[in-house]
Formats: C-alpha cells, structure tokens, sequence
C-alpha cells in the first residue's frame, strides 16, 4: 500500500538537511548554552541578588531555562515556515516540481510540516539536554518540558507559513520577524512575567502561542501548575497549528496551481 | 488508434483574462505532438492542464483515459513533466535529485537507483552523477531534469520549451536524445517557438496564437498548405526598403516586408531572383531557401503580413 505521500515530502527535506546538518547541530548546541550563561548566570546574579524569595518563587535562571526553551522552539518554528517556504515557491521553485508528482498541495504542506516540527522537536531535545547538564532540572522532567515547547514550534512553523504563502516578494518576512516573531520572543513571559507587562499590553501577550507553552514548560520544570489549565493551553495550541494550516492551503494551491 | 489525450472547447480563464480560448486537440500513442506559438500563446497554461498542476476553466479533457482534476495524482503518477524552469534543487546532486523526485512517486529505494543509472546514461550525464547542479552548464541542467522526467517511466513525457536558452550544440544534443525517447514510442508533447525545433520533432503539431489554434498538421502539411514552395530573402541597406514602394510586391505572389528584410513566396526562387536584377534592384544579400514552418507562421499570425 503507498505510503501517505506527506511522508517522501519529509524524506526529501530530510534530504535537503543532510547538507547542513553539522552546523545545525553545532549551534543547537551552543545557542542554549550562550543562552544559560548570559541571562541565567549573568543577568541571573543580578536578579536573584535583588530577590531573595527568586522570580515566581524560584532563583532566575530556573524562571528562564524553560522559558528561552520554548523561545527557541518558536523562532525554529517561525525559520521554518520562512524563507526556505519562499525559495520553494518563489525562487528555485522546488516546491513547485514536486507538484508534477502525485504530490498535492496538501500532502506538500502536511510533509513540511512534520518535517519542520521534527525539527522543532530536536533543537528543543537538545536545549532540554543542557537544562539537566546545568542541574536546573532533572532529564526526564527537562524531556517533558519539550512537549509544549514543539506544540509552540509547530504553530509558528503553521502561522508563518501561512504568511509567507502569501508574499509575492522577500520584503514582508523581516517586517514580519521584527513586528511579530522578536516581540513574541521578548514578551511572552519567557524572560519575566506577563504580569510585569503594562495591563493593556497582558492580552496580547496571553494570546500568543508562546506565552501557553512558556507556560506549560514552567509548570513542568519548576513543579507548580500552570496558570492556564494545561489542557485548555494545549488546545489552544492545537488550534493554532491546524487553523493556520488550512490557511495556508488555499494560497499555496493558487500559488502553485494556477 | 486511441486518443492518449483528447481536449474539447478546453478553457483556461485567469479572472477576466483568457489564456486558452475553447481548443480541440487530440494526440495518440507513440506520437509527437507539438505546440507551436509565441510568448504568451496559451501552450504553457495548456500544458499544465494536461499535466493536471492547474484546473481545467471550461471545455473537456481527458489524460490517459482520466479526468485531471478528479484524478490528478493518479495522473501525474502517469506522467513525466519538464517545465520551463529547470527547478532541480540546485545545492543538491543530481543523483540526490533524482532520488529525491522518484520517491515522490512512492518508488522503492533500489528501483530508483537503477533507474538513475539507466538514465544518466541516456542523457549523458553518468560522469556527472555526483556533481551539485549548480556547478553544471545550462544544457546539463536541462538533461538532467529530462532525466528526472523519466524517473517514473512515464506514458506521457511533457516538455515546455526544451531548448529555450540553449546554445545550439546544447540544442542538438537534446534532440537527439529527445529523438531516441520517441523511437522507443514514448508520446511526447512539446511546446516550442522555436520553428525548427517544431520541423526536427514534432509528427503533428497545432499553431496557437492568442489563446486559440489557427492550424493543424504535420510541418510538411502545414508548409504546403500555407506557405508552398520556396523564399528568397532580401536585406537592403538600412532605411532603402520603406523608399521600394510596390516594387517588391510585384515580384512575386505574396510577399512580406519585415523590419530588417523582405520574404518573397515563389515557386521559382530563380526566375524570382532574375527579376530582381531585371528591376535593377540591389539589394545587400539575397538567400534562397525552402519555405519553413516560420514563413507559416508568418502567414497564419499575419504580423506585418501585406497582401
């Protein structure tokens, strides 16, 4: 029985990767790290000195480690569903010649977007890694806390793609990076808590993805529970990923099959 | 002989704007069938219609016996397609290429990789099998997509202007291995404006300007019914042609003034070319040449034609 063709789309992209992957794997490695020894170590010696009791009852770089955890997981997300989504329909036109096969449009998108949260999954393994190797966290608990983190991946990987299938030229994903992606980055309580915020700012910052999985990631790491009922972030999560896909269909048909 | 593809009042809209307006073709199995036309004439919206990438506007089209819209990935499992671009995924090999495509169509591993080699053979490519696409000159590329066409061994093979862009050994070299698909009894159709390529391979091919066919035929047919008999070529000085009012006209039944010369249709290219010098005309060269599917062309469009 054939194979669901979104599965050779991963194939290929696993394919593609090949090419790339030591770096990749090298800076996966050494972004959390980067990460850990500035903010949690450096800023950390700061913040814990002014508070005892720590931030939300625990020292800074616990507050932080699953916060830039699920961080990274998002800005993976949203550089998958990026220009690499663009070359293919724009410029070297890739995406295009796999619409000759029986590949369609859905099964094109689907197989993106496994591959993409896989690779969400495995920079968000590896940042989980690190947590345990700075005694944040023990493994098992670090492991868990990825599954939120790659619900958070997956969205982006699903809404940026839904944008960038929409551009007719390269110009609109830096605007998008600098007004959607790097406010997200900063502001959805990975580095301090949403309460911090101005009021009126708070509901933006509850909406984003990221907020319910730096969320998540937190209950998961420092043992207390979420803000939000677990299942109810999770859903809204869900809603994310399979509301910006089928967003990104109609487009990409149009698009490719005109 | 059964139809492999047949097209009826077929339609391509794109909003208000008609790109393929109402064609009847039919092609049948073995055949070389040929789109012919300028820029903008309707054959790659045609094309990718029979390849089932882009919906059918109105009008009837059936594929291998399949409707391409209700049956598209059935289809195009069917089909080998070369499209204008040479999409290869240019930082990759053109084996990885190539394994990459066949997996698409839910080949094993193993099939592929003898198919790859099979093929890389056929288009010459074999001591390139390693090689990142971006490193291969413009008619390696365009071999090397010719062979990721055929990964699946398709019924159909499609191409969109195979050579456009090609330098002419890079051209001939196509055609010939475009030549031995078709001596196997692969039906290829092709898209063209280039009139000579047309003549090389097509066994019948339509016309197409804007949107609609003006002609059907084989190129011997089509040249005998529209443009019979030989040319003479004439280029004058610059600016001496607009100052011959009528006199070229009178040299032979129809006739054509372009920008840069002038194309007499005659039976007789040399009692034509003896009135030439009768008339005391000078001009800087006279070619004798057998008329070609562009003086049909010519003839069909009826750019610049005067009567």
């Amino acid at each position: 029985m054939a194979t669901p063709l979104s599965l050779r789309v991963f194939e290929a992209e696993a394919r593609i990767y090949r090419r790339t992957w030591r770096g990749s794997v090298f800076s996966s490695f050494l972004n959390p790290i980067l990460y850990m020894v500035a903010m949690g170590l450096g800023i950390g010696s700061l913040v814990d000195a002014n508070m005892p009791g720590g931030v939300d009852g625990v020292p800074y770089l616990t507050f932080i480690a699953p916060g830039i955890l699920v961080a990274t997981a998002m800005q993976t997300g949203a550089t998958e569903g990026a220009w690499k989504v663009l070359g293919g329909i724009l410029f070297d036109k890739t995406w295009e010649s796999r619409l000759a096969s029986p590949i369609g449009t859905r099964g094109l998108l689907l197989g993106h977007l496994l591959w993409s949260s896989a690779r969400v999954l495995f920079v968000s393994v590896i940042f989980a890694v690190i947590i345990s190797a700075f005694r944040i966290a023990p493994l098992l608990e670090s492991l868990l806390a990825v599954a939120p983190a790659v619900l958070v991946g997956t969205a982006m990987v699903s809404a940026t793609t839904a944008f960038t299938v929409r551009q007719d030229t390269y110009a609109g994903l830096p605007l998008y990076f600098r007004f959607i992606v790097i406010p997200m980055f900063l502001f959805s309580g990975a580095f301090f808590p949403v309460t911090q915020l101005p009021g009126w700012l708070q509901p933006f910052a509850v909406a984003t993805p990221m907020y319910h999985g730096v969320e998540l990631a937190r209950a998961i790491v420092v043992d207390q529970s979420p803000a939000i009922a677990w299942w109810v972030s999770t859903l809204y999560l869900l809603v994310w990923i399979i509301g910006f896909g089928i967003l990104g269909v109609g487009p990409l048909r149009k698009r490719l099959k005109p | 002989m059964q139809d492999l593809i047949k097209a009826t009042g077929l339609t391509k809209m794109f909003g208000d704007f008609t790109a393929v307006d109402g064609i009847d073709f039919s092609v049948s199995q073995g055949e070389t069938f040929g789109f012919l036309g300028p820029n903008g004439a309707g054959k790659t919206s045609t094309m990718r219609m029979i390849g089932a990438t882009s919906p059918v506007s109105g009008g009837e089209l059936t594929v291998l016996g399949l409707d391409p819209q209700a049956d598209g990935p059935r289809l195009r499992s069917r089909l080998g397609v070369v499209p204008q671009e040479n999409n290869l995924d240019d930082e990759l090999s053109v084996y990885d290429n190539l394994m990459m495509y066949g997996r698409y169509f839910d080949m094993p591993r193993a099939d592929i990789k003898a198919k790859i080699s099979e093929l890389l053979e056929f288009v010459q490519l074999t001591d390139k099998k390693d090689a990142k696409v971006q490193t291969l000159s413009g008619g390696m590329k365009r071999r090397a997509v010719i062979a990721r066409g055929l990964v699946n061994t398709p019924d159909v093979f499609i191409l969109d202007e195979p050579t456009t862009g090609l330098d002419p050994q890079a051209r001939h070299i196509l055609w010939d291995r475009l030549y031995r698909l078709k001596q196997q009894g692969v039906t290829l159709i092709i898209t063209t404006h280039y009139m000579d390529e047309a003549e090389q391979l097509c066994d019948r091919l339509v016309v197409m300007d804007d949107g609609k066919i003006v002609a059907e035929g084989s190129p011997s047919g089509l040249i005998d019914e529209y443009a019979p008999g030989e040319v003479v070529e004439l280029r004058f000085p610059v600016g001496v042609l607009e100052t011959l009012n009528g006199q070229i006209e009178q040299l032979a039944p129809r006739t054509e003034i372009l920008a840069d010369r002038a194309l007499l249709y005659t039976r007789d290219a040399e009692h034509t070319i003896a009135s030439l010098t009768a008339q005391g005309l000078e001009p800087e060269t006279v070619l004798a040449r057998r008329s070609t599917l562009e003086d049909v062309f010519l003839r069909l469009t009826g750019r610049t034609l005067v009567e």
